[in-house]
């Protein structure tokens, strides 16, 4: 019957078309704002397996003294460059691991997975799986405090996190004195670490601020992209020593810190200024560039492992 | 029925009337302008930024060397223009600006000067190459030019945090650049290259702001794939180290 009245009264035509046409201009902007804004999309789904994009050198690990980027402390530089990588293949030290700072430093991706409490559902936390040499992360996101500060430090921290302004923001703290990168560049267990994950379609760009009063004059600040993986990465295998030259009691590797014989190597394959690639601060800023504007002097034409397959830097001769 | 039928029709459309948005009925009553950009903006862009390089150094603070192109997807088409770059030759050109375009202008070290030119116009100033940058929201005209330009034509709009959570992104996608470099050594982007960013704000633990950059740019001529870089600045308190260079095709 109802269907008999639609047809047959033309007011009811002009009903339907009022009534669809009144939902279609009624629609505003998600939020209050302006026509052609746009909710962000997928932000909140960060739980999947992230891939490495390679596309910036946030590494600086090529070489065995390299401080690109960095504004470390004198305290600082004296210390990595006392570093002797060879370290780490000492069996007692081969599992070491590097620290919560290695989530972007280092070379791999990110599976993140999340868990919730099985009564109210809601996230108790998101976890970053561990590679062979990374303790992983937990990022506790239920409000719990941040333990004595008299607690274990750790080499992975302890993080708490809390969704803002679109972003998941976490801070670690109690992370076990280690190193801020691979090269020997110290960090402290006073350093504590700020992150910002924010998601822009398939790309994750993870931005990682660690502070140290001991060791860093500046933040060290990082923004690293990742993008989304089809295939879940896996990173499970553990770290297991093996001999690799050093017996058990053989004494650490070092070096004087000033007779370091790699000091000088970046200087001279990229013809860059000592003090840049020793971490000083006032070269992070665009007035050093035309500080030294004059005096630099271009490398040589690349001709070897000059594009994206190729080394990230070119190695020494034989 | 038919009395009922009308009445019921006579609602809806008072209904409807009264449910379309604020800035028709405005517009129809002389009333104010519709919510701009500016208006609407979730976060605040403006102001003066410095560049803080802690990543890809040694490619934006000295011009590499000639020929070398690591971490950028380079496609075979790019490697003849790579390893043939010639700055003087630039220069003789009036090309010295081919590495301050939109494709690689926010690597570039040095200041923004972010400011709405109009309500719905977001200008960036850039004082390494005094380049200026507009990003158009809805609603605006398009460039009047039809000659590719080193800054391309930029649409603007906000991406906005579902309520009751506040913030958000602005993302913007640029094209109709001219060819440009995405390196000061030569590595090469098309006219057919478009770049896509979204800019996001953090807070800093001294107080301070951080704005992030994140970029890809697409290029089916002289790019494999996208190339993502997402380069970092710091709020600055004031314009005191403005300090605007023209371009240079060496530095």
């Amino acid at each position: 019957m109802f269907i008999n009245v639609v047809v047959g009264r033309p007011a009811l035509g002009l009903l339907m078309a009022a009534l669809v046409g009144g939902v279609v201009f009624t629609q505003e902007p998600a939020g209050g704002g302006q026509a052609g804004d746009s909710a962000l999309p997928n932000q909140f789904e960060i739980a999947a397996s992230w891939a490495p994009l390679g596309t910036e050198d946030v590494q600086n690990d090529s070489v065995p003294v390299d401080y690109l980027g960095l504004a470390i402390t004198d305290e600082a530089r004296t210390r990595a460059l006392s570093y002797d990588e060879s370290q780490k293949s000492m069996m007692e030290r081969q599992c070491q691991g590097w620290g919560a700072a290695y989530a972007v430093l280092g070379p791999f991706g990110l599976k993140i997975s999340t868990q919730s409490d099985p009564a109210t559902r809601r996230v108790v936390s998101y976890t970053i799986d561990p590679w062979e040499d990374w303790a992983g992360m937990v990022i506790w996101m239920d409000d719990r405090p941040h333990p004595s500060e008299h607690a274990l430090h750790t080499q992975a921290g302890f993080t708490t996190g809390r969704w803002e302004g679109g972003a998941l923001a976490a801070h670690t703290t109690h992370v076990k004195a280690g190193f801020i990168r691979k090269t020997g560049v110290p960090l402290s267990d006073q350093a504590t670490i700020d992150w910002r994950f924010f998601r822009h379609g398939n790309v994750l760009t993870v931005l990682m601020v660690a502070r140290d009063p001991v060791y860093l004059e500046e933040p060290e600040i990082i923004s690293k992209g990742f993008r989304l993986s089809a295939a879940p990465l896996d990173y499970r295998d553990p770290c297991a020593p093996g001999f690799e030259g050093h017996e058990p009691g053989d004494s650490v590797p070092h070096f004087a810190p000033d007779q370091n014989p790699f000091v000088n190597e970046l200087v001279e394959l990229y013809h860059l200024p000592r003090e840049a690639v020793l971490g000083y601060r006032e070269t992070l800023y665009p007035e050093y560039r035309k500080k030294i504007k004059d005096s630099y002097v271009p490398p040589p034409p690349c001709t070897a492992d000059c594009g994206v397959a190729g080394n990230f830097v070119r190695r020494r001769g034989p | 029925m038919r009395r009922s039928l009308v009445a019921l029709t006579a609602l809806v459309l008072v209904l409807f009337a009264a449910g379309r948005p604020a800035s028709v009925r405005a517009q129809r009553q002389g009333g104010p302008a519709p919510a701009s950009a500016r208006d609407t903006a979730p976060i605040d862009l403006t102001g003066y930024w410095v560049s803080y390089v802690t990543e890809n150094w040694r490619y934006r603070m000295v011009t590499p060397a000639k020929g070398e192109y690591r971490r950028i997807p380079a496609s075979p088409a790019a490697l003849p223009i790579i390893k043939t770059w010639d700055p003087a030759a630039d220069t003789r050109a009036g090309e010295q600006c081919k590495s301050y375009g939109a494709g690689g202008i926010m690597s570039v070290p040095g200041r923004l000067h972010i400011t709405w030119q109009d309500a719905n116009t977001l200008r960036i100033d850039t004082d390494a190459g005094t380049q200026t940058r507009l990003l158009r929201f809805a609603g605006q005209a398009p460039a009047s030019s039809t000659v590719p330009t080193w800054q391309g034509d930029s649409r603007a709009h906000w991406e906005r945090v579902p309520a009751p959570d506040r913030g958000g992104s602005l993302n913007v996608v640029t094209s109709h650049m001219r060819s440009g470099y995405l390196r000061k050594n030569g590595v090469p982007y098309s006219d057919r290259a478009t770049v896509s960013e979204h800019f996001d704000i953090a807070p800093l633990p001294d107080g301070g702001q951080l704005l992030l950059v994140m970029t890809t740019v697409d290029d089916p001529v002289y790019l494999n794939g996208p190339y993502i870089v997402s380069p970092h600045f710091k709020k600055e308190r004031d314009g005191s180290k403005w300090e605007p260079t023209p371009c240079s095709s060496t530095w």
